[in-house]
Formats: C-alpha cells, structure tokens, sequence
C-alpha cells in the first residue's frame, strides 16, 4: 500500500562537494494522521493491567494453587497458539498479548482445586477451537477462554462440579469450605456480604473479590478498552431480577447484593462478557448483549441445577451477537426512519 | 460556552474526533503574494462535473484574467490564465488523486501585475456590505459563472449551479463555512483575518442571489481572532456569526448544517433538499471579487504547512502555478519532510510530483514528518466498536471495510456505504491502524458499479 517513488534530487555536485540529501517522500491513502494512543497491543496490556488486583486477591486467597493454575494456564495458551497459528502457516504473534489474555481468564475461572490437565487441556481447546480455527484474533464467535473451560467442565465434571471446589486435605484454608453459590443452593447458608466483598470464601480464582473485580473493571471502562454498557446492561439485568427473587424469597437472606457480589457475576461482567471480538459493535447493542447475560445468569442461578450460569450465560449471549448487531445497525444520519 | 476562549457555541453534531489542531505552523503568519512563476500549467479539469474546453492556441499569448478554456454545459466554470504569458502545447497534468488531466501550459512573457497590485485587487480596499439588495440577483448569478466561480472549500462544485433558481427547493439559509476543521491548515483563517468585509459582501451576495432570509457564517472555537474580526465585520450588516466547538469534521457541510440550524440532509440527498446551502469562506470572497471588482478567479489562497516545510506561510497562488514554486517560496522541504499532501492530512491526497499544479479546490500543501505521521503497522480487528463511535454519519465502518473486502455489495448496501463521505474520523482512531477509509472507497465504487449495471 505504501509506494516509494524519489522525489527530485539536484543535480549531482561537483567534486569535493558533499551531495545533498533530499527527502525521501512516498504516498499512502487519507487519512495521514492516526491516534497513536490506543493499539490492540495497549488494550491487552490494559486488560493484563485490570486483572492484576484480581490475580492479587487469587494469590491472597488461594496461595500456590493460584501461582499453579496462572502459570499453566498461561503457558498452554501461549503454546496452543503459537503451535496452532505455525500449522496454518503465519507467524504466531505472542506479543500481542491476547493469547496471554486468555491464559489469565482461564486460569481465574477454573477451582483452585482443578489438576494441571485440566489447564493444559483447557487452554488447548480454548485456543485452538475458540481462536484459531476461526482464524485467529478477532475472527471467532465465542469467547475462547469460556469455549476451553465448557469444554473441560463437561470433559472432567467431577473436577469442575460444585463439589469439585471444596479439597478437605491441604494447606490452603479457603478450599476447605463450600463455594458460597453451592452453600446458599445445597443448604441455604447465607455467606455475609462483606466475605462475598472482599473475598475471603471459595470459588474460582477470580471470583472471590468483588472488590478486586470492581477496581480492575472500573479501571477497564475508564481506559475505554471495555465498553461500559456491556457491564452496566449485566448488572441491570441482575439488579432488575435479584430484587423480584428477594421480594419473592425475603426470608431467605440472599438478596440482589448478594447475586452482584457473589459468584463469578463480576468477574464475567467486566472481564469475560466485554470481549470485544464476541461482543456487538453498536452501544445499544452492547446493552442488549449485557442485559442478556445478565438475564441468563439468574436464569440459571434461580431456575437451573447448576449454582453458577456466567460461563454458559456469555457462550449463549455470543452466539446471538450476529443477531443482536442485526438488529442494532445504527441509523445512518439523515436516513428515514424504518417503519 | 467555551471556557477557553469565552464565545457561546452554537450548537455541534454527534461522534467525530479530536486530531490534533497543529495549527500553529501558520495561523499567525500574513497571507503573502506567491512571486509571478516562471510557467503555470492549468489543468481543463478542476471541478466537478464536465472538463473545459480550451480556446486558446499553442503559441498565442494571453493577459492576466483572459479566458483560456470555456465550460462545457451547464454544470462546469470557465478558467481564466493568471497570468501575461504565451499558451504552450497542450500537455497533460496528474492530479494528486491520481486522475490525469489535458492541461494549458503558460509561460510568463512580459511585464506582469506587481505584487503589490495583485494585493490591492484580491485583498485591499473597501468591500461594500451595503446596497447590495440592489443587484439583480439573476446578475449577481450570472457574473458568478462568468467568473468561473466553484467551490474552494475541496470539493470545487460550480457556484452558480448550487444557487440556480430552484422552485420546488427553495433555499431559506445560507451557511458560510469558516470552520477550517483540518489540522494544519489555515488559509480560511487569515482570508477571515485579514479581510473579512470581502467575505461578508460574498455572503450579502450570495444570500441575495439565492433569495434567502438567512445568513450565518460558522466558525470553530479554535480562531478567536478570526471569529472576533468576522464579528466586527458583520456588524449591522444582518449576517450572523456561529461559533462551533471545535471538533472534526465540524466543516463538513451536513455537520455543520446539523450544528448551526439542527436539520439533518436526507441521506443520499443536498443541503438544498432541507432549503440550505453551504459555501466556503474563500468562495465568499472570490464571489465579491467577481461581482464587485469584475474579477475571474485566477488566484487563490494557499496554506503551505506542517513540520516539513522550513517556513510555513499562506501564500495568495495563481491557479495553475506548480507546487515546486510554492515549496520552494516556503524555505523548502525540512530533512525529515516525508509526506506531501495537496489539503489536509484527514482527507488531502498524498503525491510526490512537483509539477502538480495549484488547483480550484487546492486549499493547501501539507507537508509531515515522520513524527507527524500515522502509524502504519496494522493488526487485526478487534470489533472494538471505536470506528462506530467516531462515524459522524452514524455508520458502522467495520463492517463496510469486511464487506468492500469480501466484495458483498449485498452488505456494502445494507450498510449504507455511499453515505460515507470518506471523513477518516473511523481511520484515525482504529487502534489496529487499518485502512478503513480506503476500504470503504473501494466499496462505495463497487456499490455504484452494480446500481449502474441494475439500471
């Protein structure tokens, strides 16, 4: 695209003097500025950045089992695309991050408790069914890191089943006790929301802290790298159906705080559901995508066997974003209104 | 209200972006008279619609404003020689957007106009802003196309066919457009500087001509002495100043439409279809050289900028003289120059022969430096959303760039690909630095071919 052709030199000089250098000019199509600010590269590196108090609080609460899931996690990806994207004949670009992305996601949405298999296998599939095949970033439907873990939850169930959280042996206090989703579900034990804030209580990695989810998400939003009506569709969704289960069940003790701070419900609002490659383009859209997940969340949380729904919310919600931007294409100005 | 500059905003329109304004390379220096070329090459082609037809002969010599090429049908303008010279042997020109054109070489013979005086002509003396409700407007038309006027905002559209008396259409507001949204360039804003009363007898003019009731000049917010000398000049004369945040593409004329009067043009369709038109503020003032001072338009007003030219200036250019003069009256190309574009660099056209002549529509040079210059290493999409953020037409860029490459016209279509009028505002932000627009050209021309072949 980019054609050099010389611009006109002088005349050669003389001798003993030095020639002079004229300036290399070349064309290229309009526009010739850009907004050198925002890469993909930098919007990886911004989620990476999100993520750290999240990976913080994993490593708080979950000690080496964190370090393990994140280091295997992180490099079956990286091998999965660099191996993946050789076979289809193109340079793997591991410096775009995005294979990392998706390593760190993969990790924080499996238990602790989850032996290395499952992460390698997991990011295996991820990668190379969730990304390559489609034909590498940007091309694929579903979110790659939910495509390896459904693929591992239904490949190794007892690993990844509720009870596949809770490890009795061991050195780290958290997983000895239910995931609070499963207590509330099992035996409607009520996990105070300032644990379900915090942290402190079972789950998968990046789940625990909502705090940490918060911090991370709003600083995502702030950069622009996610969109912010994805997050607040989902957790108007939430909202609009955490206070009708509360009016319905008031004696139970769990209310709406506890469906937005429990569970991976933060966590897959401002990480996982915000992919832009699975998401709409157009912000109504995006709101529609995000009340969606949101919907089927609780849909399976209130209705389904399963204490937990955001992995199977979002795989369900990206498969109606081709039609969700269907249906959202903007109008173009001064164009007549559709009737 | 702008707190920077303290004027009242008029109103602005949704999405666009923010490029940088950088122009400061030249909005302080005085517009300066090009010294006469040695030889100019006037292309026969510098509107829209039909090429002129030349009547004048290798070998003949011509005087400065004499008709060289007259229009072909209705919608075309005369062209007149800048200068005293003897015509050449009809040669060929390319023109920065690539489009070869049949050109009429002049080389100067003789004395020629001063500098000074050709000062006086464009630029000096008193600029009626009364009396002219006097004029016929049938007149004021008619000298307009004799004068060879076309719109010298870039798009060089023939002035006296815009304001053609239309019955089932008719115009109630008259926009002059004074935004210069660019970056780098200025020769709007010192045209407004320096003198605004021509622009405002163009506006009374044109306003007359088109028998509206209405006549508001927009500026952006970030040319308060411009905006403070148009004010001045408009003062009693019923012409009203707008001023507009600054925001690209505010000079694009439904932008601007939908800013200053809030009316959107039907997509696909003119200003004239909402009883608006729009006219740039060097149109303006060529329009009250030709009417008041019988002048054809023979110069123009050039900004040579950007950080690889050694002096930026705004140079008042004969039409047809080449870009090698122009450069070379601004100090030359620095060592780092390494782009040039005839206009500004969101939408100008990238060329590298300094034989190509000033134009009609040529509102500057800008030259960039490598630091100056986008990006150009490009990944994959992401489907962000950002380009569906920026588009000032509300479209969705990133899917007309995956239809062009498919070669869907189906989706081109369904899309709206023609109402893309190719701002670069989608170009600019996408942080994988493709290359939307060229994409979307591409496909708009796909989309016409199959609506010519559909009949």
């Amino acid at each position: 695209m980019v054609e050099k052709t010389e611009k006109e030199k002088k005349a050669p000089p003389g001798k003993g003097k030095q020639p002079e250098i004229a300036p290399l000019i070349h064309v290229a199509p309009s526009p010739h500025l850009s907004n050198t600010s925002q890469t993909t590269r930098r919007m990886m590196i911004d989620v990476l950045v999100a993520l750290a108090p999240v990976v913080l609080a994993s490593l708080f609460v979950f000690r080496w089992m964190a370090v393990f899931q994140l280091v295997i996690c992180v490099a079956s990806c990286l091998a999965a695309e660099s191996l993946f994207t050789i076979m289809r004949g193109r340079r793997p670009t591991p410096t775009d991050f995005s294979a990392a992305v998706t390593g760190v996601i993969l990790a924080l949405s499996l238990p602790g408790t989850a032996p290395w298999y499952v992460g390698v296998i997991g990011g295996f599939v991820g990668v190379g069914i969730g990304k390559t095949i489609f034909g590498g970033l940007g091309m694929n439907i579903f979110n790659p890191a939910m495509v390896g873990r459904a693929f591992v939850m239904i490949a190794f169930a007892g690993a990844l089943a509720a009870s596949g959280y809770e490890s009795a042996a061991g050195t780290v206090d958290a997983v000895s006790r239910a995931t609070p989703l499963n207590a509330f579900k099992q035996n409607g034990v009520v996990t105070p929301l300032w644990n379900l804030f915090i942290g402190n209580t079972n789950g998968s990695l990046g789940e625990t802290s909502a705090l940490a989810c918060l911090i991370g998400g709003i600083y995502l939003c702030i950069r622009r790298t996610a969109s912010w009506e994805i997050p607040a569709g989902v957790l108007a969704a939430v909202f609009g159906f955490g206070v009708i289960d509360t009016l319905v069940n008031l004696d139970s003790g769990w209310t709406f705080l506890h469906h937005i701070f429990g569970g991976a419900l933060l966590f897959g609002a401002f990480f996982i559901a915000t992919d832009p490659v699975t998401s709409p383009l157009s912000p109504r859209g995006k709101l529609l995508f995000g009340g969606g997940v949101g919907a089927l969340v609780m849909l399976l949380r209130l209705f389904s066997g399963y204490p937990e729904g955001v992995m199977f919310a979002v795989l369900l919600m990206n498969s109606a974003t081709p039609l969700i931007n269907r249906w959202t294409i903007p109008r173009p100005l001064g164009a007549a209104m559709q009737g | 209200m702008s707190a920077a500059t303290g004027f009242k905003h008029a109103g602005t329109f949704e999405r666009g972006v923010h490029p940088p304004e950088r122009k400061g390379y030249s909005e302080n220096e005085s517009i300066e008279i090009l010294p006469t070329p040695e030889k100019v090459d006037v292309p026969i082609l510098q509107n829209i619609g039909a090429p002129c037809e030349p009547i004048v002969k290798s070998k003949q010599e011509v005087v400065f404003g004499e008709k060289i090429a007259r229009g072909k049908g209705f919608v075309s303008a005369p062209i007149f020689s800048p200068i005293n010279g003897k015509v050449q042997k009809l040669s060929v020109v390319t023109l920065p957007n690539g489009r070869h054109v049949s050109s009429i070489p002049i080389r100067a013979q003789g004395d020629q106009i001063s500098l000074r005086e050709l000062r006086e002509i464009f630029l000096g003396g008193v600029w009626p802003n009364r009396g002219i409700e006097t004029i016929d407007p049938e007149v004021i038309r008619r000298q307009i196309a004799e004068a060879g006027i076309v719109g010298l905002g870039g798009a060089a559209f023939p002035t006296h066919v815009k304001y053609a008396p239309n019955e089932k259409k008719p115009i109630d507001t008259v926009l002059i457009n004074g935004c210069e949204c660019e970056p780098y360039l200025t020769s709007d804003t010192r045209l407004m500087i320096e003198c605004p009363e021509a622009v405002v007898t163009g506006a009374l003019l044109v306003k007359h001509a088109a028998g509206a009731k209405r006549i508001v000049i927009g500026l952006e917010d970030n040319k308060p002495e411009a905006i403070k000398a148009m004010q001045r000049a408009a003062g009693g004369s019923g012409m009203e100043v707008a001023v507009l945040p600054t925001k690209y593409p505010q000079g694009s004329e439904k932008q601007l439409i939908m800013a200053i009067l809030k009316r959107a043009v039907p997509l696909g369709g003119l200003p004239l279809d909402v009883g608006v038109a729009v006219t740039n503020v060097g149109t303006a003032h060529a329009m009250a050289a030709a009417v008041i001072r019988g002048r054809p338009l023979t110069h123009r007003i050039v900004c040579v900028t950007g950080a690889g030219i050694r002096r930026p200036r705004n140079l008042l250019a004969p039409i047809g003289a080449p870009a090698r003069d122009l450069i070379a009256a601004c100090g030359g190309f620095t060592e780092d120059a390494v782009r040039m574009i005839a206009g500004g660099p969101m939408m100008g056209f990238a060329f590298t022969d300094l034989n190509t002549p000033v134009t009609k529509g040529t509102s500057g040079f800008t030259v960039l430096s490598a630091a100056e210059l986008k990006q150009t290493e490009e990944t994959n999409c992401v489907r962000c959303g950002r380009c569906v953020d920026v588009c000032p037409m509300n479209l969705v860029p990133t899917k007309l760039a995956l239809a062009s490459r498919n070669k869907d016209v189906d989706l081109l279509e369904r899309y709206s690909a023609p109402g893309c009028f190719e701002c670069g505002c989608c170009a600019y932000i996408c942080p994988a630095n493709l290359p939307i627009v060229q994409l979307v050209r591409t496909g708009k021309a796909m989309v016409m071919a199959a609506r010519k072949k559909a009949g």
